[in-house]
């Protein structure tokens, strides 16, 4: 008919090149690319969901789930943590005195004991830790006070601080160094853990204070001044020390050069700030040292703290912790649980869908498209 | 030429004042730009060189989002507020703002470069002096209204078409003054005209036109005989002068087209109400974590300040959290979203244009996305407005069929071969050889049938050549039909008012022309009355069936019964059917009739009635000779498009300025309207044919909702507004309402504006979106004025394709622009806009939830770089492939379920339901995202007893989380993974990890200490098993109920695509081939024998007669103008006086049926 003299070569767009006006067959027509881009035919996956590949994802990933989640939830179980508040809020506590009376302004450092008895022996390499909890080292204020450039040992910032660290900038119109309101809230209990023998006497727990902090952050990110060889004193004189502090930067490890002024690792992980409200910060390492004994054998301990830091006011809580370590890091039974569930919740998911799936499947039979 | 016509004296200028009359002299310059009439010239370039940059700043600025930015950009500059560092902000909008002024200086070229062509097209012009008037040659596409001052042709005539104007094609007169005709071609006296010309201010009509011209004294009134109208085109006419009255945007065509609005898509609507939304919402969330703050601060802050910088009261401080706020939660309304937008469409207009399905070889015509900011909307079509001449249809006429004293001829058989007739058209070609046979064996009724067609019609023929015969026929059906005469050796040659000379079969004959008895739309029919060499008179007429059938002689009953037969099957079959009959006529009664006819031609009341039953009186008692049947070629593939389209639920009205009848007849060839629709309505015939929009409905079961419609629907007085208004207001919902509840509307008699009126008429009611296709200058308006206009680049100039916002050279190509580009873009971009929104959102969310365990001190969970680089480099590229090369289906999947389509015209890939499913998503989201980390990283520590829950840490887990959680989204979300879509998704991820190596190394820390902090984060971090296994517990819980849901989902509600794609997917071979045929024509021509329906259409126009017989209508020699030809243009031209501009503008072949 004639109506219908409808070209299906023409449109496939496979023909000849047409034949232009003109006739000049060397002039380039316009006739678009052949490309698989251009034609929008590039070879491609088209995936789709159908019984065949969601029942068995679901399935699988519930088979892999729930051992992994045994597997951490018993890691973490198997790893033993001592927990102790001393912060002093009971009256019954033995740093209550301490807590009360204390604030940033006092001279006369405030000592308590607390004893405590391990009932496990702590086989392995034993690592202790403060915790503090309801401190907002999170807050924006906070966090930015602070000047990298002064800590990474810069000499124009550490006579001239960063305007970040407002307040805490200078003080008495001499530079802070450290400067900045975190480096001013630095953390400053001292704790010591005494193991009590049997026979009443006290054996001091040797705690090592170095290889606490992040190798990056001990050597890249924090550097004295002028190098770690000059003498620190010389080094910052003309600053001034953080207001809250009783000593000064170049006093806090004087024995060791190599952990003093900036590089101070209880400075360092204290300026690591945290993420959330609560937490703990590695505070000191307690090496295993034969194979035989435990690092920690079961028994009394007393830990002696030196309370400087005041943390009543804002009802904050300080802890000591010791806890041993397994491959996925501290006590945290929440991964294990959670892949556990989730592990389940997809195999049953599975299950019901696959009941749906035989219930109703046939629905999806691709003959009924309405045409 | 506007620099030339300039010097006319059409400055452009500021109207400020409504003009009332229009006022000017030729060849007086002065006087003339006095007045400050618009020049010619047609600007629509936004700036130059200098203003761009600060011009372009301000208009960006104007936009919400980039001034929000700058005002957010103002915020970070307050050291209290700024919750983040400057370059989060500046980056990307540096970059938005690059990237657009990159595309608006190269749109604004493209304009400049257009606007330049446009204005350079060449007329000649007399200049110099003080003149001022312009020369056409014939064929010419005029470019201002002229008045007509003197032609080559004898009492000033010349021959226009107004294809371009209405859409028709049959040949108008205009003639010129007979005191202006006399300047005839003479330059001397050409240039000491000075003639005053009053006329009307700049209007619309184009029917009309009121002025004078005041020449010595004597005043001569103008009216639209003497207007050659922008638009038409100059035919038969050798040359004519004009005095240019209207120029550039003052002419009516230009006043016709609408105006120009920024065409927006709905998604873009849509996208506004949400970003206002979001405004909302933001405002909400900052409200809700200010008042946070403000209680944390009261409460905690006050005695946690010994830790912290000295802080603010707590009101005061919620103040200031609030706006910091802002500036973290910006990224629910992201700056990158409408560059991606614009990007998206971009590429999807590329694709349009580089779609070699949709380029047509015959004139090398690609297609073309004119506009790129409206693909989407091509997936959302419900209306479709279609101009019928030279879009459905080709414009040319076909003699396809005939049937001859009872016997049908044309049955598609083999090519007959013309070559024993060496004045036969080589173009022409017919199929049925028994019809040669029976004229070559002298049968007389076939003789007597195309003797018929050989002298009744009003086809002037031209004979350049001897032997080379070319017909300037008013309408192509008259051509048609005597092209078929010619090649069937019935060789109409010449006539004179008295004469026609025709070749019969070899032999030359000359009749002797007694009367033409005129075609009207009343009588639907004409005669000749002729005299042979014998002296025996005939009386031939043609015309509609019925109306023929009515007037035969009794004795011809037999054959009637067998023609109408044969009338029935061309009509079935859409084409164009005349009757014709012969009667042979009594001298005697013919002296006393022609005397009759003297007296009224010459009566000076009721002419025309006297006429018409004279005309009554001798058409009768005629003898049937047979039926015609005329193809009006439809374009190719254009019914398998409409059944595609309709199929697709898009419903197509054909709008035209043409009849009914021919409207009609078109519409069954193209099976738009079918022999068991029922002829509704027709609403309205009004006298004036400009004036009047008639509509035939045709529906099955609907007849009764038709009768509450008055038999009127008028226009107001035109003369009350020049913006006439052709539907009134009461009217137009039932208009509207009983046209949709019709399978097929089409309006016939619409002039450019009502066509567009019909589009705003629905688009204001019908809240669907619409297209306008069409090819003419004529539909300008309807293609402005719908939300999409299509200009099919065919024969009537480019105007309709300059206005539109897609072209191309075929009305087939519609159906593959709709159902796979259109498609695809709107899936595309409901996708990403869907994606865009989860992942900002679920980006934002996380900053809200942290807010509780922050002390709402709008601290950041996310590095600052990686908010920065989050949406430009870390989910800009992935998204963009996945919106740039998706498809759920394959283009020949969407052809073959048309349905497929109709989602797009329910909006339900992305509306507010869908927003706010996202928007939930993405709260779920983020809740996993931040409270798992949290729950798993809550006072751990690493492997090695350090720390792992620091801020830094901690930030790097949770963004890597949300990295990771957004792209499996994406995957998700990806229906066709190409190795682009795996490259950047891969390469992002890749990407990511290696700026965090490197961003967090030593050696940038060293660098720039300040701004990379972060130092070692990646490495102590990302060794961690815990670290890991977090990511994908998060990971798997954001996925899992969006799997489960979508498997759900396709197992028990499975949409038309689910089920194709679940096809598709068995059939992947096949798909993989592309292997794209055009769907089947399923339906051949159903011969219809139950109802009767005439197949009568003849675009012919009145008047016609007359001219034949007056003689105006005869050429002698041109009068030669030697002298003015051969000048050339010269760089001189311009300002030597007394010298033509040559003419290169485009030739068109002559017209030829």
């Amino acid at each position: 008919m004639m109506a219908s003299n409808y070209n299906a070569k023409e449109e496939d767009g496979h023909q000849p090149a047409a034949i232009g006006h003109g006739g000049a067959g060397t002039v380039k027509n316009k006739k678009p690319d052949n490309t698989a881009f251009k034609q929008q035919r590039l070879p491609a996956w088209q995936p789709i969901l159908t019984a065949g590949t969601v029942l068995p994802a679901f399935f699988v990933i519930g088979l892999i789930f729930i051992p992994i989640g045994i597997g951490l939830f018993v890691t973490s179980n198997n790893i033993q943590e001592l927990e102790i508040d001393y912060t002093g809020v009971d009256m019954s506590s033995p740093c209550y005195n301490c807590s009360q009376s204390y604030s940033w302004n006092s001279t006369k450092p405030c000592l308590c004991s607390v004893p405590f008895f391990l009932d496990q022996p702590f086989e392995s390499n034993v690592f202790m830790y403060y915790g503090l909890s309801n401190f907002y080292q999170n807050h924006r204020r906070y966090v930015k006070s602070r000047d990298d450039s002064q800590l990474n040992g810069d000499k124009a910032s550490l006579t001239s601080p960063s305007k970040e660290c407002e307040p805490y900038r200078t003080s008495d119109n001499k530079p802070i160094a450290p400067c900045g309101a975190i480096a001013n809230s630095l953390f400053n209990d001292t704790l010591e853990l005494y193991y009590i023998d049997p026979n009443g006497s006290r054996t001091a727990i040797p705690l090592v204070k170095k290889g606490i902090a992040w190798w990056t952050d001990k050597h890249v990110k924090f550097r004295n001044p002028g190098g770690n060889d000059n003498n620190l004193t010389v080094v910052f004189q003309g600053t001034s020390k953080p207001v809250n502090w009783r000593k000064s930067v170049y006093e806090l490890d004087p024995s060791d050069p190599d952990n003093n002024g900036f590089i101070n690792e209880d400075f360092i992980v204290w300026m690591r700030t945290a993420a959330l409200p609560t937490f703990r910060k590695l505070y000191r390492i307690i090496h295993k040292k034969t194979n035989m004994t435990p690092t920690l054998p079961l028994g009394q301990y007393i830990l002696e703290v030196t309370y400087n830091y005041p943390v009543r006011s804002f009802e904050g809580r300080k802890r000591m912790i010791l806890s041993t370590i397994s491959w996925m890091g501290g006590k945290n039974p929440f991964l294990g649980i959670a892949y556990i569930t989730v592990g389940s919740v997809c195999f049953f998911l599975g299950i019901v869908l696959l009941i749906i799936h035989h219930k109703y499947g046939n629905r999806n039979h691709s003959a009924d498209i309405p045409s | 030429m506007g620099s030339l016509l300039s010097q006319l004296g059409l400055e452009c200028g500021g109207k400020d004042v409504r003009e009332k009359e229009r006022h000017l002299r030729a060849n007086d310059r002065e006087l003339n730009l006095s007045y400050k009439y618009a020049d010619n010239a047609i600007k629509t370039s936004k700036y130059n060189i200098f203003t761009f940059l600060p011009l372009n700043l301000f208009e960006q600025f104007q936009r919400l989002a980039n001034a929000y930015f700058l005002f957010l950009l103002c915020l970070q500059s307050i050291p209290e507020v700024s919750s983040l560092p400057w370059y989060t902000t500046v980056v990307p909008l540096v970059l938005v703002l690059s990237m657009t002024m990159a595309k608006d200086s190269s749109d604004d070229m493209n304009r400049h470069r257009c606007d330049k062509q446009v204005n350079n097209r060449k007329v000649e012009i007399l200049i110099g002096g003080d003149l001022s008037l312009i020369l056409l040659y014939l064929s010419l596409l005029l470019q201002a209204d002229l008045l007509l001052l003197s032609s080559s042709e004898p009492l000033n005539l010349v021959y226009i078409e107004t294809a371009e104007l209405d859409g028709e094609t049959n040949l108008k007169v205009k003639q010129a003054l007979t005191v202006t005709g006399k300047l005839e071609d003479s330059i001397e006296k050409l240039a000491n005209f000075n003639g005053e010309v009053r006329c009307e201010p700049p209007n619309n009509r184009l029917d009309k036109f009121t002025g004078t011209l005041t020449l010595n004294g004597e005043t001569y009134s103008l009216d639209n005989e003497r207007i050659l109208l922008r638009g038409c085109t100059l035919r038969n006419t050798q040359w004519c002068f004009g005095l240019v009255v209207f120029g550039g945007p003052d002419t009516k065509l230009m006043q016709n087209c609408g105006r120009t609005t920024f065409k927006r898509t709905s998604i873009d609507r849509l996208m506004n109400v949400l970003v206002l939304n979001i405004f909302g919402f933001l405002m909400i969330m900052c409200l809700i974590l200010a008042i946070g703050n403000g209680i944390w601060e009261y409460q905690e802050g006050s005695k946690f300040a010994a830790f912290l910088p000295k802080g603010v009261n707590a009101p005061f401080s919620a103040f200031l959290t609030f706006w910091s706020y802002v500036i973290i939660l910006n990224t629910v309304v992201p700056i990158s979203l409408y560059i991606s937008v614009e990007i998206i469409r971009l590429g999807n207009s590329f694709y349009i244009n580089w779609d070699r399905k949709m380029y047509y070889p015959k004139s090398d015509t690609p297609a073309e996305a004119r506009t790129t900011t409206l693909n989407e909307e091509l997936g959302q079509i419900k209306y479709i407005f279609s101009d019928k001449t030279g879009t459905l249809t080709q414009n040319i006429m076909t003699f396809n069929k005939c049937s001859i004293n009872g016997k049908s001829y044309g049955e598609p058989w083999q090519k007959v071969d013309f070559s024993w007739n060496n004045l036969a058209d080589p173009k022409f070609c017919f199929h049925d050889n028994s019809l040669v046979e029976e004229v070559r064996e002298g049968n007389p009724e076939v003789q007597a049938f195309f003797r018929l067609l050989a002298l009744c019609h009003t086809v002037m023929p031209e004979e350049k050549k001897e032997g080379e015969l070319y017909y300037q026929a008013q309408s192509p059906d008259e051509g048609a039909l005597v092209t078929a005469a010619r090649n069937f050796g019935f060789v109409f040659r010449s006539r004179t008012p008295e004469r026609i000379t025709v070749v019969e079969m070899g032999e030359l004959v000359t009749y002797e022309l007694l009367a033409v008895l005129d075609f009207n739309n009343v009588r639907k029919r004409m005669s000749v009355i002729v005299r042979s060499p014998e002296g025996k008179l005939t009386l031939y007429c043609k015309g509609a069936d019925t109306i023929i059938f009515e007037r035969l002689n009794p004795s011809c009953s037999n054959l009637t019964e067998v023609t109408t037969e044969h009338l029935n099957e061309f009509a079935g079959e859409g084409l164009r059917t005349l009757a014709l009959a012969y009667k042979d006529i009594d001298p005697e009664y013919m002296e006393d009739w022609k005397l009759r006819h003297h007296e009224a031609n010459t009566a000076m009341d009721e002419r025309e009635e006297k006429l018409d039953a004279l005309y009554e009186e001798i058409e009768k008692g005629l003898q049937l000779l047979g039926s015609t049947a005329v193809e009006d070629k439809l374009q190719d593939g254009v019914p398998q498009t409409i059944e595609q389209l309709s199929k697709a639920d898009i419903k197509i009205w054909v709008l035209t300025g043409d009849k009914q009848e021919t409207a009609e007849n078109i519409g069954y060839s193209c099976n738009m309207l079918r022999d068991e629709m029922n002829e509704v309505f027709i609403v309205l015939k009004h006298h004036s044919t400009w004036n009047s929009i008639s509509l035939v409905f045709h529906e099955q079961s609907f007849i009764t909702f038709l009768l509450p419609i008055p038999p009127h629907l008028t226009l107001p007085p035109p003369s009350l507004s020049t913006q006439a208004f052709a539907l009134e207001k009461d009217m137009e919902m039932e208009l509207l309402r009983t046209a949709c509840m019709c399978q097929t509307v089409i309006c016939c008699r619409v002039t450019p504006l009502q066509k567009a009126q019909v589009v705003e008429l629905v688009k204001k009611y019908k809240q669907a979106v619409t297209l306008a296709v069409g090819d003419g200058a004529n539909d300008v308006s309807m293609i402005k004025a719908a939300h999409i206009g299509v200009g099919i680049s065919g024969q009537e100039g480019m105007q309709a394709v300059l206005s539109s916002d897609y072209s191309f050279a075929q009305f087939r190509y519609l159906q593959r622009l709709l159902l796979v580009h259109g498609r695809w873009s709107y899936l595309r971009m409901c996708k990403f806009l869907r994606y865009f929104f989860y992942k900002n959102f679920t980006f934002t969310f996380v900053h809200f939830w942290y807010g509780f365990f922050c002390g709402f001190s709008a601290q950041t969970v996310y590095d600052e770089w990686f908010i920065t680089l989050y949406n430009l480099v870390y989910t800009a590229l992935p998204v963009l492939s996945l919106s740039l090369l998706d498809q759920d289906v394959n283009d020949w999947w969407s052809f073959q379920y048309p349905q497929l389509y109709t989602p797009g015209q329910l909006n339900q890939y992305f509306s507010k339901r869908a927003f706010v499913y996202t928007v939930l998503h993405s709260g779920y989201s983020s809740l996993v995202l931040f409270f798992i980390p949290w729950a798993a990283m809550y006072d751990t520590v690493r492997d090695d007893g350090k720390e792992i829950v620091d801020y830094q840490s901690f930030a790097l887990l949770a963004q890597t989380c949300l990295l990771i959680a957004v792209s499996i989204q994406l995957g998700l979300d990806t229906h066709y993974w190409t190795a682009v879509n795996q490259f950047f998704l891969w390469g992002s991820l890749s990407v990511y990890f290696a700026v965090i190596f490197t961003m967090y190394s030593n050696g940038m820390f060293l660098t720039l200490i300040s701004s990379f902090p972060f130092i070692g984060t990646a490495r102590n971090s990302l060794n961690q098993p815990n670290v890991w296994l977090t990511m994908l517990l998060t990971s798997i819980l954001c996925v899992l109920p969006v799997v489960a849901y979508r498997f759900l989902r396709i197992l028990l509600w499975p949409t038309i695509n689910d089920k194709v794609r679940g096809r598709g997917s068995t059939h992947l071979s096949l798909v993989r081939q592309d292997k794209v045929l055009p769907p089947a024509p399923r339906r051949v021509q159903a011969r219809r024998t139950s109802t009767r329906r005439s197949g009568y259409a003849f675009s012919h126009a009145q008047g016609y007669g007359d001219l034949v017989t007056s003689g105006k209508f005869l050429r002698r020699t041109p009068k030669s103008r030697p002298a003015l030809f051969s000048q050339t243009d010269s760089p001189l031209a311009q300002t030597q006086p007394q010298s033509y501009r040559t003419i290169s503008e485009w030739e068109e072949p002559p017209l030829s049926p």
